[in-house]
């Protein structure tokens, strides 16, 4: 329990440092804000308007420390096109990202975890090279092209699955998560076998596994609860740090297969230069990795007891 | 001792294939094609990129055209093969920018150690955990698209990982006796660090380069698709594919081409970092 706490307080730095660096991105803008959001014919009024309006002819650090609060209280501002609230908006379309994100991950584990222990207890044979194979193209697929490739074969040529969402009921809902969720787990399940395989390739060698064998341990047994149970920190890790890249890919695939989420408003604040947009969903997205690298770590002291105690 | 370290590379280059095994030399053997596609782009496209014809639009491939035509009546292969040098060039360019910043950094900031290597590694961190994609995604839409905004945009994100990769070595190098002897005979700070302390780890560094070189090849691709990528008409992959995309439900050969002109030089590239990493990694050599 201290463990875990400890933990928690360790992410609020790094999370400070992300939305710092996020604010000052997003400062960066060459000339001004108010200028490129409205164009070349704005009139000087207008442009004041506006600077008053993002809180422009503030000092930097008044702007930060507005910034830095608001967030705080969970106000991301508005968006500078539709004047909604940047929270409420994210808030709409995050249950879609996330379920698309958790599919992924039970995809990416169901699929990576054994295809990684058949590759390491097959060392070298067939099970091996086949899994290496299809993880590398995995590994070298970025989740647009693995999207499109999906989306030719399974939606266009074969229509089994509707190229636009269709709206409504559970089943609807469902049938448009296989492809993008397919997509993702698919990358995912390529970087869990590698580790899997490695970590695995580890524990086996170890003295414990050798009597374990000899003392007659059932062999699918000894994989499952004496190999796999010490090999899994590794993969714990590799899954944690992966979640970042999981929702960057998530953001594309959403845009392939047209699904609302988070990509989808991305993509539209990238198009009307909404920056104040694009700061709130980048917030958002430093929240969640940071909280996933949280969980990885008091996942970590659960696997494996010594971590709670040490350090 | 530079110069000889320098020279020394091609040589411990094939000491290490040597060890890669086939699907090393299968990654670099691709990778060599790719170049060389690259290069000779106005030779081996059938057609000019850029050459447009109204009558000639969104033709399935044929003998005429081997991969098609687009929505403007463009050869797509024309294209696809014009197409691998931005991919490259922007590959290329990004990680030896990212790799020469980072491993400046990072043997700075581990030969002075103290307050300021902790705030480095600190913001190193902080620079790992954040999703490469979204990070070049903000950088480039803040930046505006465009070739060298792009280029900045991906050595930015792949910064952080050869800060870590060269810091850590030149902690134990500096220890060293041959180190404190250089300081004995007088030597400089910066001679210290670039003529007795990089040599060591530049092999490890350009080992990674390859590897990275595939993630920039890939963010490359993908910010093009989200528009973020070098303007129209420049022929991209990601940008190609993006305009296949628009076009998916009648002309499959569009997104298709480029798709598989990525996935073969990421391929590639990962095939050869792999096998120059397992061939280093005295953790892989053992077994």
């Amino acid at each position: 329990m201290q463990y875990a706490v400890k933990r928690i307080l360790l992410g609020i730095p790094t999370l400070l440092a992300m939305f710092t660096a996020i604010f000052l991105l997003v400062r960066v803008v060459p000339g001004d804000a108010a200028a490129v959001i409205l164009g070349d014919q704005a009139s000087a009024a207008s442009l004041e308007a506006l600077r008053i309006k993002l809180g422009l002819n503030l000092p930097l650090w008044r702007q930060y420390t507005d910034f830095l609060f608001g967030v705080l209280r969970g106000d991301l501002g508005v968006s500078l096109v539709t004047g909604r609230s940047i929270m409420d908006e994210a808030l709409r379309v995050l249950p879609s990202t996330l379920g698309l994100a958790a599919a992924s991950m039970v995809l990416g584990l169901g699929i990576g975890l054994p295809m990684g222990v058949m590759a390491a207890v097959y060392r070298n044979a067939w099970p091996d090279y086949v899994g290496r194979i299809v993880s590398l193209v995995g590994l070298s697929l970025p989740a647009f092209v693995a999207g499109i490739l999906l989306l030719l074969v399974f939606a266009i040529q074969l229509q089994w699955f509707p190229v636009i969402p269709l709206g409504g009921g559970w089943s609807d809902s469902l049938n448009s998560l296989v492809l993008p969720a397919c997509t993702l787990g698919f990358i995912m399940s390529s970087y869990v076998a590698r580790v899997t395989r490695s970590s695995m390739l580890n524990v086996l060698r170890e003295d414990y596994i050798r009597t374990a064998r000899a003392k007659g341990v059932r062999p699918w047994r000894f994989v499952v609860r004496h190999a796999l149970a010490n090999a899994l920190l590794p993969i714990i890790t590799v899954v944690g740090l992966y979640f970042g890249t999981l929702i960057g890919n998530a953001v594309l695939t959403e845009i392939v297969f047209n699904r609302p989420g988070l990509g989808r408003l991305i993509l539209s604040a990238l198009n009307t230069r909404d920056y104040s947009l694009l700061q709130g969903l980048m917030i958002v997205f430093a929240a969640f990795v940071v909280l996933a690298n949280v969980v990885t770590d008091i996942l970590y002291g659960v696997a494996d007891p010594r971590v709670r105690v040490g350090r | 001792m530079r110069m000889n370290a320098m020279l020394a590379l091609p040589a411990s280059f094939y000491r290490l294939m040597g060890r890669g095994g086939f699907f090393g030399w299968l990654g670099l053997a691709l990778l060599l094609a790719i170049v060389c596609v690259a290069v000779f782009a106005p030779l081996l496209s059938p057609y000019d990129p850029l050459e447009q014809s109204i009558v000639m639009r969104l033709m399935p491939p044929s003998a005429e055209h081997l991969f098609g035509t687009d929505s403007f009546g463009r050869d797509v292969l024309s294209r696809v093969i014009y197409g691998s040098r931005v991919s490259l060039l922007v590959g290329f360019v990004s990680i030896l920018i990212a790799m020469t910043v980072g491993t400046i950094i990072g043997v700075v900031s581990g030969y002075i150690g103290g307050r300021l290597d902790q705030l480095v590694m600190a913001i190193a961190d902080v620079m790992l955990s954040f999703p490469s994609l979204l990070l070049g995604l903000l950088v480039a839409a803040v930046l505006g698209a465009s070739l060298e905004n792009l280029i900045i945009a991906i050595a930015i994100t792949e910064i952080a990982p050869f800060i870590r990769l060269a810091r850590a070595p030149t902690l134990a190098l500096k220890e060293r006796e041959f180190i404190e002897a250089g300081r004995a005979l007088g030597f400089g700070h910066v001679r210290l660090m670039g003529v007795h302390i990089l040599p060591n780890l530049i092999a490890d560094v350009l080992v990674m380069g390859s590897l990275w070189m595939a993630t920039a090849i890939r963010t490359e691709a993908s910010l093009s698709f989200i528009g973020l990528g070098v303007r129209p008409p420049t022929p991209t992959w990601g940008g190609m594919i993006r305009e296949g995309f628009e076009n998916i439900l009648d002309a499959w050969w569009l997104a298709v081409f480029p798709s598989i002109a990525v996935l073969l030089t990421v391929l590639a590239l990962n095939l050869l970092g792999d096998a120059l990493r397992d061939a280093t990694d005295p953790k892989y050599r053992k077994r």
